[in-house]
């Protein structure tokens, strides 16, 4: 038992972690909170890293999601650089690889995700990257000067927003996507050819539908990428984004159930009722599409510790949200919200070659379950309000642009 | 530095020092003031540190761009006296700015 009182113990500081802890406060928890992290710096935003820093309009300050005295201003014990080796469900701690036991009255995991690896010939060469972590984003923009050769791994969202800053940096940028399209996990077809336009336009070399086989390399440094046709990408720097895999690891050795990811309820609650997780390491009920699922994004990551919080506090639980998204790239805001779980059509709402434009995704009784926006703010928001009241809507009249997506949502 | 009074919806008070520059949304989260969620961490994105600005505070605080009226008419409970707080930049002239905080942001 913690002398200071029952102690929650928050094992990762993250976006998720970082909000846990203050949310804690902000819902009246007075006991002793300990924030464990493995990075040497307080909690701060990704989002800006393949963006804002490496264009060099960010720093660490900007980037922080706290000021770095609210930690101690709101007691919470920021413990950075530290490892946390196992979880002892029996004696509640949490044993630090250091040896150390940090006893808890609950314990929430904000393990995060980390990117996933390839098994290319060649990936362990300098120049090969991986964005994750702010030290890595320094990584990437020092090797981002202009007449770079970037490469990247993967036509999803980071490496998408990595070529569009590559390319306001004067560096060439090529995106080799083994989808016959961009995007293809998360977006749909007109959304990934627009992208695909657009990025084109801007200078970007897209090889869709290319694999790549190995890296190849001088003096252990890389030089070319050789995809599975035979062809070789000349370039200096290899940006890997070809998703994140989740840390679930501590969850698995304590016995927590996992699958693919720690199993939460819709109160961040694991299959041990003093252990919650929240952020990118869970996969969680999806209660608008019937189903379990993995979101990683910031609004999923603040959403579920809200929920943690909300019910250590002993707050009412929170109205789940419509999953939501965005991502900036070149002038262009994409805005998602919900998923096309058993969308039976969809209907686009402006002209899909132009910005502007959202796709709305209903399923087969006119209800919206998903909404793909491109600098189109209203559709976005109004599509998240439809989403989350199940609300139906006839084709033609979303389709009308006369009529306001304020009155449409109405 | 110049100060901005942000007050919850159940009437709590709370009277900040902001530097100039920074959003008056950074002000309460910094602050841990309950009230303003800030989502998206002040991208203009989300529409979760909407507030409502008092009096004749509201001309001063300057117009909202097109993305923020965008957003701003979807914000929950919106009035005419709304902005997003992440759009607010402190400055000596807002010094004393008093904006009411929704009961939800969600």
């Amino acid at each position: 038992m913690n002398p200071g009182g029952p102690r929650i113990v928050i094992i990762g500081a993250g976006h998720a972690g970082g909000s846990a802890a203050a949310f804690l406060r902000q819902y009246g928890w007075k006991g002793p909170i300990t924030l464990i992290g493995e990075e040497p710096i307080p909690p701060y935003q990704r989002p800006p890293l393949s963006k804002a820093w490496l264009k060099g309009e960010a720093d660490a300050r900007s980037l922080a999601l706290r000021p770095a005295g609210f930690y101690a201003e709101q007691r919470i014990e920021l413990r950075l650089g530290s490892r946390v080796a196992a979880i002892d469900r029996t004696a509640r701690t949490a044993l630090l690889d250091t040896g150390e036991a940090l006893s808890y009255a609950h314990l929430i995991l904000a393990t995060g995700a980390r990117p996933r690896r390839l098994d290319l010939p060649g990936s362990g060469m300098a120049g090969v990257l991986e964005l994750r972590s702010m030290a890595d984003a320094d990584r990437l923009k020092a090797a981002l000067r202009p007449g770079a050769r970037l490469a990247v791994i993967g036509g999803g969202y980071i490496g998408l927003e990595v070529a569009a800053s590559a390319r306001a940096l004067g560096a060439e940028a090529v995106v080799i996507e083994r989808e016959p399209r961009v995007l293809s996990r998360v977006a749909s077809p007109a959304l990934s050819a627009f992208m695909q336009d657009y990025h084109c336009a801007r200078g970007v070399a897209l090889e869709l539908g290319a694999t790549a086989e190995a890296l190849e390399g001088t003096a252990g440094r890389v030089t070319g990428l050789r995809l599975a046709d035979g062809r070789l990408v000349p370039c200096d720097i290899v940006l890997i984004g070809v998703g994140a895999v989740p840390n679930d690891e501590l969850a698995r050795q304590a016995g927590l159930d996992c699958a693919g990811g720690v199993t939460v309820d819709l109160a961040a609650r694991t299959s041990d009722p003093d252990i919650f997780a929240i952020g990118d390491c869970t996969i969680r009920p999806l209660p608008l599409y019937g189903r379990m699922g993995r979101l990683e994004s910031v609004p999923n990551a603040v959403e579920q510790a809200k929920q943690a919080a909300a019910a250590i506090c002993g707050r009412s639980p929170l109205a789940p949200e419509a999953p939501w998204f965005w991502s900036d790239q070149f002038d262009l805001r994409l805005q998602f919200a919900g998923l096309p779980f058993g969308a039976a059509e969809t209907v686009i709402r402006g002209d899909p070659a132009r910005p502007g434009f959202a796709i709305f995704h209903l399923d087969p009784e006119g209800i919206v379950l998903a909404v793909e926006a491109v600098n189109a703010a209203p559709e976005f928001m109004a599509g998240r309000m439809m989403i989350a009241r199940r609300q139906r809507i006839a084709r033609d009249r979303l389709r009308d642009q006369s009529l306001s997506m304020r009155e449409l949502a109405a | 530095m110049p100060q901005v009074t942000y007050i919850e919806h159940d009437g709590t008070e709370h009277r900040i020092e902001l530097e100039v520059g920074q959003s008056v949304m950074q002000g309460a989260v910094n602050n841990n003031i309950p009230g303003i969620d800030a989502d998206c961490g002040g991208e203009c994105a989300c529409a979760t540190c909407h507030v409502y600005v008092e009096g004749d505070w509201l001309p001063r605080t300057g117009t909202p761009g097109e993305q923020e009226a965008s957003m701003l008419s979807f914000a929950a409970t919106a009035q005419p006296n709304s902005r997003l707080s992440c759009q607010i930049r402190m400055s000596e002239e807002l010094d004393g700015l008093v904006v009411r905080l929704p009961e939800a942001q969600h």
